[in-house]
């Protein structure tokens, strides 16, 4: 079974918490985690709902995988309509609490309406209440974490929260769980914010025993285990590098996006990458790097661990600062770095720490900070409005200055919270936002990477990266190598993998083991211990119900194909240096097959033949 | 003639002794192929996955027929992955 087979339903606006059974039908065709918590708001939600009023409901789901000892078995997702997009949203996030939710039994939390004044769930096992949180409002997530732990006396309570950020208002404000893992994309956060509700502390003893064939499942995951510890890269290169490791990488094939996208080469590079991390720094003769470290159950660990110089100007007179937390992955390091053309990689670990400290996501933060420095650059905003910060391109000062301001909502801050769409917009510049559907882009260039420029065009929440990787395929030779330069084939390679992503993500493991595994090394471990018979295949069908489904929604939303596209400035300036000098984004010629191959009309919607062949919900 | 060599990650180790930040300038006479260069600089050939000249990748087998030109830059990595 792996499910618990139990949903908890949280009414905010009467108090009321029920449990209910998780229904099995819908399980069966889309697993848990994203995929089932989103039938669960297909169910429930009004696409055209305002994503901060009440109508709107945000569950956090498990998949049947976490809390098993299933390697890297221990993701949960935060899934709403998106206060940034006006999209469906899914924010996976590892640590321990999805771990920590399946042991005391519950598959997921829904919660609805809204509360008349701050509270956070407490839930042990069976036993769940609603505790007045007004001592923790204003507080950020590390404060109210440590607060949460005084107050029930319980170490190994685990929570998940938001920060000042997201009640100020910011449109891309995380949940954080664990301190510094997040549900960072698409302004989950604010969606909390919105229900005055500030945390979610779990704690939870009755393990997870509930598996189809205990002794078959051992021996599988134990199998899954091995393959993972001897791929190169899962044994070897993210746990020693982590993701940083891409960073010289991608700039080396010129598709490192560099001062708002300007750019594909950042001459900065080395400085922030994971080469950098680990070497000594002059002032201290520290590294950035202080250790890797690992979610619940997972055997890879490619997560970051730092350390800040206590010279450094970003914490100076600032012990809180010099203990060591989350470090830079590389998403975040583009985005706080080659995209805002600041090297200084002490800067850019100090922002992230806010980005964790407070919960915003650094992705969108750093890419929003980027858009202001254009602005800035071009005269279209000046010191008068950003409250005296020089928003120069390189400037780290300008960048730790905002992310304060971020963080607390203060001043130009308000500005930077809107994300960069409507910060852009709201200075008559809406072209320099570089954003799909109001999302802003990761760290790779869709005109040196092609791939990835559908990848983000056709993302169910706006731009991103991690609804179909094909960078492995392009960049890494993961299964295979493709050309990165070339737009043919590329439509079923992005339908490929953001299907199998999203049976990845229904699951409850990591997408990263998917760089040494495949469907067909999750099924076994899936048919193991869930009912049902679970082959790959099976699993490819349940990813692509759950991207229509996803697709579905937003077309009731009011998206059509009119929204699957980049900013004008990927067709218009040509990459200019690299490999793809002279290359701009082929999205438009790729766009009509993708539209076939997934069986939706030319203007991007769900056909009725496609709705009955996956089953979709009417 | 002159070459950048750059080897990242784990393959650091193996970089001359005048690099910095994991980039070399080399000295090379005659033809050279990745899989010389590799080879001079002992790096295991199974750690060499991602071979790179001027940023486009250099599949296996071209590895030791495309011949770099003066002012080339070889860059290679191990098995790696990120996201």
């Amino acid at each position: 079974m792996a499910w618990a087979k139990k949903i908890l339903r949280v009414n905010l606006t009467d108090g009321s918490i029920a449990s209910e059974p998780l229904n099995m039908e819908w399980a069966q065709a889309y697993l848990g985690q994203r995929g089932l918590a989103t039938r669960y708001l297909v169910e429930e939600v009004d696409p055209k709902c305002d994503p901060l009023g009440a109508d709107n409901k945000v569950i956090m789901a498990t998949g049947p995988l976490t809390g098993t000892m299933a390697s890297t078995g221990g993701r949960y997702s935060v899934i709403t309509k998106s206060p940034l997009t006006g999209t469906v949203a899914c924010s996976n996030s590892g640590g321990f609490i999805g771990a920590e939710m399946k042991m005391a039994g519950w598959d997921m939390i829904i919660f609805e309406g809204k509360a008349a004044s701050p509270v956070y769930l407490h839930v042990e096992n069976d036993n769940a209440k609603l505790l007045p949180a007004d001592q923790l409002w204003g507080k950020s997530v590390w404060e109210t974490d440590e607060l949460i732990h005084k107050i029930h006396q319980d170490p190994q309570i685990r929570i998940a929260c938001i920060g000042r950020a997201a009640e100020a208002g910011c449109l891309y404000s995380a949940v954080i769980n664990d301190l510094h893992r997040a549900a960072g994309r698409s302004g989950v956060g604010a969606v909390l914010a919105s229900k005055n509700l500030k945390a979610v502390a779990v704690r939870g003893t009755l393990g997870v025993g509930n598996i189809k064939d205990p002794k078959r499942f051992m021996q599988s995951t134990g199998e899954q285990k091995q393959v993972l510890a001897e791929n190169a890269v899962t044994g070897q290169g993210l746990p020693a590098f982590g993701t940083q490791v891409l960073m010289n990488v991608i700039n080396e094939i010129g598709a490192m996006p560099t001062r708002n996208m300007r750019e594909v080469k950042f001459e900065g590079a080395h400085k922030i990458s994971a080469e950098a991390m680990a070497e000594p720094r002059k002032s201290d003769s520290k590294p950035n790097l202080t250790t890797n470290a690992g979610c619940f159950a997972c055997t890879i660990a490619c997560g970051r661990i730092s350390t800040i110089d206590k010279g450094h100007f970003s914490v100076e007179n600032k012990p809180q600062y010099w203990g060591n937390s989350g470090g830079l992955e590389y998403e975040a390091a583009w985005a706080l770095g080659s995209d805002t053309g600041i090297d200084d990689l002490d800067a850019l670990t100090y922002a992230n720490f806010l980005c964790n400290e407070d919960g915003f996501d650094p992705i969108s933060f750093g890419a929003t900070v980027a858009a202001a420095m254009e602005m800035f650059e071009q005269g279209v905003i000046t010191t008068e409005d950003t409250g005296g910060i020089e928003f120069k391109f390189g400037s780290a000062e300008a960048l730790c200055k905002a992310a304060e301001i971020t963080a607390a909502g203060e001043g130009f801050g308000k500005d930077l919270g809107m994300g960069s769409k409507r910060m852009c917009e709201k200075y008559g510049r809406p072209e320099l936002s570089m954003t799909v559907k109001g999302q802003e882009f990761p760290a790779y260039d869709p005109r040196g990477i092609q791939g990835m420029g559908l990848t983000y065009a056709t993302s169910n929440r706006g731009a991103c990266h991690l609804r179909s990787y094909t960078v492995a395929s392009e960049v890494l030779g993961i299964p295979e190598k493709t050309d990165p330069l070339a737009t043919e084939g590329k439509p079923g390679l992005v339908k490929a993998f953001q299907d199998a992503t999203a049976a990845f993500d229904s699951s409850g493991l990591c997408i990263f083991t998917s760089f040494a595994w495949t469907l067909d090394n999750v099924a076994p471990q899936l048919d193991a211990s869930c009912e049902g018979d679970w082959t790959a295949e099976r699993l490819v069908e349940v990813g692509e119900r759950i991207w229509n489904l996803e697709r579905d929604f937003n077309n009731k939303a009011g998206f059509t194909a009119k929204d699957d596209t980049l900013p004008k400035r990927f067709f218009t300036e040509p990459a200019n240096t690299g490999p793809a000098e002279g290359k701009v984004s082929g999205v438009e010629q790729m766009l009509p097959e993708y539209y076939d191959l997934r069986g939706w009309t030319p203007d991007g919607e769900v056909t009725t033949q496609t709705r009955d062949r996956l089953d979709l919900p009417s | 003639m002159k070459i950048t060599l750059k080897l990242y990650a784990t393959l650091g180790d193996y970089l001359p002794a005048n690099a910095f930040e994991n980039t070399a300038s080399i000295d090379v006479d005659g033809s050279v192929t990745p899989n010389t260069l590799i080879d001079k600089y002992r790096v295991p050939r199974e750690l060499a996955h991602l071979v790179l000249i001027n940023g486009v990748y250099c599949a296996q087998p071209e590895r030791d027929s495309a011949v770099l030109k003066e002012g080339d830059t070889l860059a290679i990595w191990p098995p790696v992955a990120g996201g």
